[in-house]
């Protein structure tokens, strides 16, 4: 007989489930692991609201196992420390993002790939190697293997810094591999939403020239005047494409929906990449000419692995990039979720779960 | 605008738009232009975007077209008149040895498949009448004043271009094949807005630049070839880092394109695997080409326990096919090219690329530098093209089963000896 989530390990938990696809979150007690000697125990400060977290909730990639407490931008203080541990003590500032764990031993994680490895365990909605459900961030206390925790420093402040773990990740990570952070390239970010603002803010930080492209007119000002991006391109408006041909050394695509890419390809210049960062459902129409004609690349990226996202953090701390955030109390979140999908926030809702997740009895 | 010849076919006006690459106009039976082609017709005026280009008139004489302001050179070359792609002998000229060009007698000629996507106006591009041929390999027999590279007597080859602006971004970094302004060896205009015609002749003039060098050991006509399918291979394994020797490229496509790519990957040190929809390959590939191993892309069970092999793909199909299978054969970080030419665009599932950090890249070719590279790593490795040779008169059979895919791995015209005979 499976036992209850408050039952299966030694330490109360409290957190917010969705129970079902409706992805209407609700109060959930559980219960986390006692800490082993290699993990790392904090008290949840601040939990980001991924797109991800909704798409998981709602079920949309049919993977999702309920209950689901989401939540994998996750910051706050350390309470426990495993006596193995070596790089954290009571009191850290930490984080925990998109990953809880991974085999350690393929080719991937010993290249500090551990997102690629085959065994990846995500923060939620995964079985751990206990064959226990991972229970993501919007509760009130995480614990993890010290390999997964990331420091976040004392000049980064908690809440903006929360973002960071999953979309900063997803962005800077990308803009290195493909070599698209060199000072003086210019970039497109097609999307301005929790990935693409935060895009900006890395490539402007490395020196790099950045265009906006998005469907969204009323964006312009914000990208331009709020985010330092350098120009603007309405997406739909076939002069301003054409007038940009050629223009770009690379392209972020944080679009999710099914979009052309033709267009995209045409705004590179010959040796430009194109990188998939939005994760469309359906295959998209790939012109193979375009591809040829400027030994143009179509590459994807997805989060990076924890050193890497290490460096991103303190690149971030000493750069001063902070993504855009709003706060909002816990009991909000439902809410914080229905405007996520209407896209109706600048530009990533943040949970104050420290102060607002209050257990219920 | 200059006069125009009513009956001519070759009369065009073109207006176009530099970067979307549509471009209109009727010349005999050229549809509307895509794409790919567009680069062929660039104006020396676009300070708009928006060019014209205006074309020298030519006069018909008898059977003999001589291009005002030029000297004719007579020679022989087969040309296809209309999209049946049937080739026939139409007499031509040929300009005058210019300061800086390579007058070649053609020796052989090798016949890619995009001679037959051109004959038959298969891309929706193709000028009548067209002569092909890009896989050119001959002797010096003129050069110009200030040619330098090349002296008569020379052992040389001409492949896809036989033009580019020289001062763009990609001209000077030895890009050629990507400058804007390329002008291709045959159906395309050379900045004079003559037409270029190709190696299905007996001789042709071409820009030093353009002409490459024969390494001693290379046979000419089994290395004519190269000067396509070599290069279309190599340029993208030197670009995509695919040459580590131990790492493990998959071959998609067993072709002319796919069989060099096997030769030069092996010499590269690299493991490879062909992968094939005809299992009639197999023994070719392994005990022949020299491949490691050999997967039918139409066996699920195969493909499965293939899946997260290898590093690197070079796909050479051009036929519409699907991607999914072969970027689930990649490791993570993993690099597909494709270098074939497929006429609609592929379905590109995004998950592979994401989950994986997998790319899709193309290639075109590769520069001139790379192409004299390339053919000095073929001659010192003893690499060469697996040909058939024919004679002139046997080229609309040969396309013929160019069309079937019945050829080891390419035919070559063996010019000189059929025009002796």
């Amino acid at each position: 007989m499976p036992r209850l989530p408050e039952e299966e390990h030694p330490n109360k938990a409290f957190g917010w489930a969705a129970r079902d696809s409706s992805g209407v979150l609700s109060p959930f007690k559980f219960s986390r692991r006692a800490t082993g000697e290699k993990d790392v125990a904090f008290k949840v400060l601040y939990c980001g609201i991924c797109h991800s977290d909704l798409h998981m909730v709602k079920n949309e990639w049919g993977t999702s196992l309920y209950p689901l407490v989401p939540g994998h931008e996750i910051v706050g203080e350390v309470t426990e420390v495993g006596n193995k541990v070596q790089n954290f003590k009571v009191g850290d500032r930490v984080g925990v993002g998109c990953m809880v764990g991974s085999c350690r031993s393929c080719d991937n994680c010993k290249d500090n790939l551990e997102n690629y490895c085959p065994k990846m365990i995500l923060t939620y909605g995964a079985k751990y190697y206990d064959g226990t459900l991972t229970y993501g961030g919007y509760s009130d206390t995480m614990v993890a293997d010290e390999h997964f925790i990331v420091r976040i420093l004392d000049n980064l402040p908690l809440d903006s810094a929360a973002p960071l773990l999953c979309a900063g990740i997803t962005v800077y990570s990308p803009l290195r591999y493909y070599g698209l952070d060199k000072p003086g390239l210019h970039i497109g970010v097609v999307g301005l939403g929790g990935l693409g603002h935060v895009a900006v803010k890395f490539a402007k930080a490395m020196g790099v020239k950045v265009t906006v492209i998005s469907t969204s007119p009323n964006k312009k000002k914000e990208a331009l005047e709020n985010l330092g991006a350098d120009s603007f391109l309405i997406s739909r408006d076939q002069d301003q494409l054409q007038g940009a041909t050629g223009t770009l050394d690379g392209i972020i695509d944080t679009v999710s929906a099914q979009h052309p890419v033709l267009p995209l390809l045409g705004l590179l210049k010959s040796h430009g990449k194109l990188v998939l960062v939005g994760a469309p459902e359906k295959p998209l129409e790939l012109p193979v000419f375009p591809l040829l004609q400027g030994r143009k690349v179509v590459g994807g990226n997805m989060i990076g692995g924890m050193k890497e996202t290490q460096e991103m953090i303190d690149f971030a701390a000493k750069h001063n990039v902070k993504p855009d955030i709003e706060v909002i109390d816990m009991e909000y979140v439902n809410t914080a979720m229905e405007r996520l999908a209407k896209a109706d926030v600048k530009y990533r809702f943040v949970i104050d779960v420290g102060k607002t997740l209050k257990a219920t009895s | 605008m200059r006069n125009l010849v009513q009956q001519s076919p070759m009369v065009l006006v073109l207006a176009f738009k530099r970067r979307l690459g549509m471009m209109f106009g009727t010349v005999g039976n050229c549809d509307v232009w895509n794409c790919w082609m567009r680069a062929c017709y660039i104006s020396r005026h676009s300070p708009s975007g928006f060019c014209t280009l205006e074309i020298t008139a030519k006069v018909k004489e008898g059977n003999v077209e001589i291009s005002r302001g030029r000297e004719a050179t007579k020679g022989f070359w087969l040309a296809a008149t209309d999209k049946s792609g049937t080739l026939t002998p139409f007499n031509f000229s040929r300009r005058e040895t210019g300061d800086e060009d390579v007058t070649l007698k053609i020796l052989y000629c090798g016949v890619c498949h995009s001679d037959l996507h051109v004959l038959k106006n298969e891309l929706g591009v193709t000028s009548y009448p067209v002569v092909p041929g890009h896989e050119i390999a001959g002797v010096a027999t003129k050069v110009g004043k200030n040619v330098t590279k090349f002296k008569v007597g020379d052992r040389v080859g001409v492949g896809v271009l036989v033009g580019s602006c020289k001062t763009c971004e990609c001209c000077q970094q030895d890009l050629e094949n990507y400058c804007p302004q390329i002008t291709f060896t045959y159906n395309s205009l050379n900045p004079d807005g003559t037409k270029t015609y190709g190696g299905y002749s007996d001789m042709i003039v071409v820009d030093q630049r353009y002409v490459l060098q024969f390494p001693h050991n290379l046979p000419l006509d089994a290395g004519a070839p190269l000067l396509c399918a070599g290069i279309t291979v190599y340029s993208p394994m030197k670009y995509y880092g695919m040459t580590k020797a131990g790492k493990h490229l998959g071959v998609a496509g067993l072709g002319g394109l796919g069989h060099v790519a096997v030769k030069i990957a092996k010499a590269f040190g690299l493991k490879v695997t062909v992968i094939s929809s005809s299992p009639q390959k197999e023994s070719e590939a392994i005990n022949r080409l020299g491949a490691d191993s050999f997967l039918v892309s139409s066996d699920p069970a195969k493909m499965k326990s293939a899946i997260g092999s290898m590093d690197y793909i070079i796909d050479t199909v051009s036929a519409a096919h699907p991607l999914l299978p072969l970027l689930s054969l990649l490791k993570v970080n993993g690099k597909l090219v494709t270098v074939g030419l497929p006429n609609k665009p592929l379905e590109l599932p995004v998950f592979p690329l994401v989950f994986g950090r997998k790319l899709v890249g193309g290639s075109d070719v590769g520069g001139m530098k790379e192409t004299q590279e390339m053919l000095d790593f073929c001659a010192k490795h003893d690499i060469a093209a697996d040909i058939e040779l024919i004679r002139i008169d046997e080229i609309n059979t040969a396309m013929e089963r160019l069309a079937k895919s019945d050829v080891r791995y390419r035919f070559v015209i063996d010019v000189a000896n059929s025009l002796s005979q």
